[in-house]
């Protein structure tokens, strides 16, 4: 087992930002604008750093697809204990269409390039909310998953995964190795405490390009329009019950 | 680290629910949105006006000092922020924040070694101005216990008593107070009346007299006191709790910086061992170098408590609305937002060029007291503005306003009035003192 974790960390729009829609309508207004790392994300690091600290993983290896600014995100994963990160720039077009498939491609590359046993994800973005990456990563390298994960203990060389599901809590037993993804109640991530914000500057963020994985990040999708929810309409008030029975018929609701 | 503050809100695990969504209502948004934002792909590219940093200080941080002041701006936020309102009421200091801060090891940043994080002097000022932006009395705790505990310790102190305190200060786990100001000797330290004998049979000093209007002194674990010893020169000493003869009342009846613990200092013939006295300082060049070390964190911290009036005014005044409009549509309100804003972003500037020159080793006491006064004095003004802007609510301390106005009228007064700096700077400007009566 080479004890090694590979954790995804997204750059996206802070949640607290208001989104505006660019005027050409191709996306959002993603200049000047304060970005950090996915919540799901901070989840993902913060169980990767948990299981080094129990020792029951060596290395934690936060890995960010995108432009230069990745590197921020990736610092944040060191300031909160990860060992070395890797960016894989990508930039200008490509970068605009980069969504899961290609994302989930080029971490089952670096997943084998790097001998992981345990690749860990936000379970979603918040900008895109596709909860897709963990799922098609697994199946591209065939491994087992563990995705909304609310809990993860390693016993031996399987990983118990408790999952929320829309009935409850699932908990599944799955072989090493494996990708899990982060849910909400998952862990508290950490405060990056002042010491790791300096060490992490002497640890190292290898550079790579999706060529030199064989990744090729060609989108089958294409964006349209993106336009902002509609206006929210006035209500309509009426005197008694038949007035409101009549208006739902009348508008072809009943 | 984004999400934090919602996700546990999501989750239920907070307690007083309302008081925080409350003050993320009126706090989030001013600060976590917009910064400078470029339209690029134009020939004449504009850069747009932020008002939430006017001068771009962002862009003269350096990514180290960026993250240092967001990881603890999120501490503050969501764990400072939600206590204050009740500690302050109710006059309860949290011993656990010190604790809490040691962790994340912002206590003593700028001291290399003995467990410290050993970063810029900018970094300690961000630090102190995310602090302030909660609470006063909060940032009065950590500056004690970094600039006027810790940093006499390594700098006068020895390597022994380096070893014995300094990790466990920085810790958090245990709380120290600075002993100076006396009953009847704020202003002139010069003439304290605290005394410090030498009994060369024990190798101990009796120390006696009293120290008033001491930060941390109810519960702190040891005291930096300054006494005059035989030769009438001032010399620190290293008192602990459990001496015989060593108590620490509390004050009652104080209306700012209630959310930390204030008191005495009474010292009644008490026996200190000579390693407890700090060897390589004497005169007063010894307190004053702690007292500029902590005024230089309030110069940024008082900032931090303005911006808070800044923005909350801001955002109350766009969502009051009187006689069919917001208030924020109002001349005189925003010719004190006009006014709040360019003192605010000028006086963050200047803060950010001592940083940079005392990191430089280039710094002389006259600019910090200038910086501190200037920063004390402007902030005083906006919090009472913004409470002013804020009608009757403004003097409810659900608006948390007032507590600023309270507690400021503190920061102003100590570590050297505004007056008292004011002398500093016209000795400095004239050659001729004038903080006393004859020649």
């Amino acid at each position: 087992m080479s004890g090694r974790v590979l954790v995804g960390v997204k750059r996206v729009i802070d949640y607290a930002v208001k989104i505006r829609v660019r005027p050409d309508k191709t996306g959002v207004v993603t200049d000047g604008v304060k970005h950090s790392m996915n919540p799901f994300c901070e989840i993902a690091v913060e169980e990767a750093v948990k299981l080094k600290e129990k020792k029951l993983i060596k290395e934690v290896v936060a890995v960010s697809c995108g432009p230069q600014q990745a590197q921020e995100t990736i610092r944040t994963a060191l300031a909160m204990g990860a060992d070395r990160g890797i960016h894989v720039e990508v930039t200008g077009k490509d970068y605009d269409t980069l969504g899961p498939l290609q994302v989930s491609k080029i971490l089952a590359a670096l997943a084998k390039k790097e001998d992981a046993q345990l690749v860990i994800l936000g379970k979603q973005a918040i900008d895109d909310d596709c909860n897709q990456t963990g799922q098609m990563t697994a199946a591209l390298l065939d491994w087992p998953q563990g995705t909304f994960a609310s809990e993860v203990s390693m016993e031996g060389d399987k990983v118990k995964v408790v999952r929320e599901i829309d009935g409850g809590l699932e908990t599944v037993k799955i072989n090493i190795p494996a990708v899990v993804t982060a849910d909400l109640r998952l862990n508290t991530p950490r405060y990056a405490t002042l010491p790791n914000i300096m060490k992490a500057k002497k640890k190292k963020i290898a550079n790579v390009k999706p060529a030199d994985l064989g990744v090729d990040l060609t989108s089958r999708l294409e964006v349209l329009r993106v336009d902002e929810p509609p206006q929210r309409q006035a209500g309509m008030k009426v005197e008694t019950v038949d007035d409101l029975v009549g208006k739902l018929k009348e508008t072809g609701h009943i | 680290m984004a999400l934090r503050g919602a996700l546990r809100l999501l989750s239920g695990s907070h307690k007083c629910a309302v008081t925080v969504s409350r003050a993320q209502g009126t706090s989030a948004a001013a600060h976590k949105g917009t910064s400078l934002f470029r339209i690029t792909g134009r020939k004449d590219a504009k850069v747009a006006f932020s008002w939430r940093d006017a001068l771009n200080l962002e862009g003269q941080l350096t990514e180290e000092e960026i993250m240092i002041r967001d990881s603890f701006r999120d501490y503050c936020q969501e764990k400072l922020m939600p206590r204050i309102l009740m500690a302050n009421r109710h006059e309860h200091f949290h011993r656990e924040i010190v604790s809490e801060m040691g962790e994340l090891g912002v206590l003593g940043p700028t001291i290399k070694g003995y467990g410290c994080a050993g970063t810029s002097y900018v970094a300690y000022g961000l630090i102190a101005r995310e602090v302030e932006r909660v609470d006063s009395g909060y940032r009065s705790v950590m500056s004690v216990q970094s600039s006027l505990v810790m940093h006499p310790i390594n700098a006068y102190g020895t390597e022994a008593q380096k070893e014995k305190y300094l990790p466990k200060l920085a810790r958090g786990e245990i709380l120290g107070c600075f002993g100076l100001t006396e009953p009847n000797h704020g202003s002139d330290p010069s003439s304290m009346e605290t005394k410090a004998k030498y009994n060369p049979s024990s190798g101990t000093f009796t120390i006696s007299g009293s120290k008033t209007w001491i930060t941390n002194s109810p519960v702190a674990d040891i005291a930096v006191v300054w006494a005059k010893c035989e030769d009438g020169r001032v010399r620190g000493f290293i008192l602990e709790r459990g001496m015989k003869g060593f108590s620490t009342p509390k004050i009652e009846g104080k209306f700012s910086l209630r959310a930390s613990a204030t008191g005495m200092i009474l010292m009644d013939e008490v026996e200190v061992p000579q390693e407890n006295l700090l060897p390589n300082v004497s005169g007063l060049a010894g307190p004053f170098g702690c007292l500029n070390n902590a005024r230089y964190g309030i110069a940024w911290g008082a900032l931090g408590a303005a911006e808070f009036c800044f923005h909350l005014a801001r955002q109350y005044t766009l969502d009051r609305i009187q006689f069919g409009v917001p208030l924020a549509r109002n001349q005189l309100m925003q010719k004190k937002m006009a006014d709040m804003l360019t003192e605010i972003t000028i006086g963050l500037q200047s803060c950010l060029s001592l940083g940079r020159l005392i990191d430089e080793k280039k710094a002389a006491p006259e600019m910090i007291s200038m910086l501190k006064r200037n920063s004390c004095g402007k902030a005083l003004d906006i919090a009472r503005q913004a409470r002013d802007m804020l009608g009757g609510n403004g003097i409810a301390d659900e608006y948390h306003i007032i507590r600023h106005v309270m507690n400021l009228e503190a920061v102003n007064t100590y570590e050297g009035t505004h007056d008292i700096h004011a002398l500093i700077l016209g000795r400095a400007i004239t050659g001729l003192q004038s903080f006393t009566v004859d020649k």
